[in-house]
């Protein structure tokens, strides 16, 4: 197979993925309230006009706040866990790192009818922070993958020496650490903040009918016709993943973080 | 180490973290699981107790064509899915280091799509008004456009592209750590690139790539709003019928019992992946 072969495979699947992402930034600038593609008229009236609209921007608050929360919930409860693991290895980090793991594993339905039976029970159904804890315990995974990689990294004989030489565990902890792994701490929190902000099937069994998210408020207009506002929705979730990725991308080392091991000695 | 002051942290501190995901993680799924057996309660959720009614109406001849609707659906989105990330992983790796950020960083946030914007953009990808159909009519193969969805074929693109980058991120780290060296020995031996592919690598990856199949299989299983939008009702799958009867028919009971089948066969399926050590990330 000649480069061009390849390049030429490559680039055919990218357009693909590409293609309904194009065609709904298209029909975002119809000017009329129509989906058309290409739009007969052009006009970015429709971006102006959604913050125009109260009942969006009240999911878009819900969004951003749940989004937000639950990244700092997961990423605290993901730390001491790949801490624990990483300086004793023993088995309780381990049952951890898989009990943290699993939600991301199984079809999202199945914790998210947990939470629903859970919150239920503890007559909290329909409220907000229930939305919030169950996004974070469900996006324990990323922060937990990330900051585990970013550990493997730390060589230990660097923690020994600052030990050797009176540092306190906490001091070692502020100074050598967490400053070592800081890059992978904030990739977790974004991967989080991301993937809460695109949920829609927990947020929606949890509190789908009081606590309306984007895409719980997309989904339910989608019912009612199509609005070019939902395009302008979809675009402006698309260029917010696309940036963050392209920040971890930039500052991070993103083969590495994910699982391209031999990325790092290139 | 004389001393375990030089661990990290104090061991107390993961009691932390386990205590949350104790009560947050392991109870809901213990709740679910009693619920499964609860009765149901008209008006309401459910009633405490211990009915198999809900299980026995998961083996009947209903639940049985949703089950098998939803496995063929995932099991043929799958195969597509590996089939075409498998050649695009192995080309993506032998880019540099900046071209592979910036696929990496496309396909991580189409990953991160809601479903919903996803069944979105397909709809209108393949709709009449802003579809391929005006493409195809300006390319003369058609004479009107026409729509494509709400359809099985809609469903299945759809359930493709929402597997498609997950696919290509389980395979990257197996091919990604394949000695370069040897697909580039078989090359100086004489072997021609598509001898490489078919003797030296998909050997290499046989295990890995059935554990993205079955990984692939069970992300799609999830999938729960692109049957609603881009399919037809008799498309729903297992995913869909839970919701449904948990939120919309008030059976909880019924819902949960689905649920638990539906863990039972993924439970099974990441298991067999397990025990191909496709997957050796994690804790090492």
């Amino acid at each position: 197979m000649s480069r061009g072969v390849k390049a030429f495979y490559l680039a055919l699947i990218m357009a693909m993925m590409a293609a309904p992402l194009l065609v709904v930034a298209g029909v975002s600038l119809n000017a009329s309230q129509s989906l058309r593609f290409p739009p007969p008229e052009m006009s970015v009236r429709w971006y102006g006009a959604l913050f125009g609209e109260s009942d969006w921007l009240a999911a878009m608050r819900n969004s951003l706040i749940i989004a937000s929360v639950s990244g700092l919930i997961a990423v605290s409860v993901a730390l001491p866990i790949a801490l624990h693991l990483w300086s004793r290895g023993n088995w309780l980090g381990r049952v951890l790192y898989t009990l943290g793991v699993a939600p991301f594993m199984l079809p999202p339905v199945i914790t998210a009818l947990g939470f629903l039976a859970f919150w239920i029970s503890a007559d909290m159904y329909g409220q907000m922070p229930a939305t919030i804890i169950s996004h974070g315990i469900f996006l324990v995974t990323l922060p937990l993958v990330t900051i585990s990689l970013g550990l493997q990294g730390i060589d230990r004989e660097l923690v020994e020496a600052a030990r050797t030489m009176g540092a306190t565990r906490g001091r070692v902890m502020l100074t050598v650490i967490l400053p070592l792994i800081l890059p992978y701490l904030i990739s977790g929190y974004a991967f989080a903040f991301v993937l809460s902000l695109n949920e829609y099937i927990i947020a929606y069994m949890v509190a789908g009918f009081t606590v309306e998210t984007l895409p719980i408020k997309i989904f339910n207009s989608l019912r009612y016709g199509y609005t070019p506002i939902m395009a302008v929705i979809s675009v402006m979730f698309v260029v917010a993943a696309v940036v963050i990725f392209a920040v971890i991308g930039r500052f991070g080392d993103l083969p590495r973080l994910l699982g391209a091991e031999r990325a790092r000695g290139d | 180490m004389s001393s375990n002051s030089l661990h990290a942290t104090p061991g107390w501190l993961a009691l932390l973290p386990a205590a949350v995901l104790a009560v947050l993680f392991l109870v809901p799924f213990g709740i679910m699981v009693g619920v499964s057996f609860a009765h149901r309660a008209p008006g309401g959720f459910f009633e405490p107790g211990f009915d198999l009614t809900s299980y026995a109406r998961v083996f009947t001849p209903f639940v049985g064509r949703v089950i098998v609707t939803s496995v063929t659906l995932s099991a043929a989105a799958a195969t597509i899915c590996v089939a075409l990330a498998f050649p695009f992983v192995v080309f993506l790796t032998q880019l540099g280091r900046a071209a592979q950020t910036v696929i990496l960083v496309f396909l991580l946030a189409v990953l991160s799509l809601s479903e919903v914007i996803i069944g979105f953009s397909i709809s209108t990808l393949l709709s009449q008004t802003a579809g391929i159909g005006n493409l195809l009519v300006w390319l003369g193969v058609i004479d009107a456009p026409q729509a494509y969805t709400p359809s099985l074929f809609a469903l299945l693109v759809g359930l493709c592209y929402l597997g498609f980058p997950y696919t290509v991120l389980v395979l990257y780290p197996p091919v990604a750590r394949i000695d370069p060296e040897l697909p580039e020995a078989a090359r100086v031996m004489g072997a021609s690139p598509v001898r490489i592919f078919f003797t030296v690598l998909l050997p290499m990856l046989r295990k890995p790539l059935i554990g993205a199949l079955i990984l692939v299989f069970v992300f799609t299983l999830g999938a729960f709003l692109l049957p609603q939008v881009l399919g037809r009702p008799v498309h729903w799958t297992l995913s869909v019928h839970i919701t449904d009867q948990a939120i919309f028919q008030s059976n909880m009971p019924f819902a949960a019992a689905m649920a638990v089948i539906l863990l039972l066969v993924s439970l099974a399926m990441i298991g067999v992946t397990l025990l191909l050590g496709g997957r050796e990330r994690g804790a090492r």
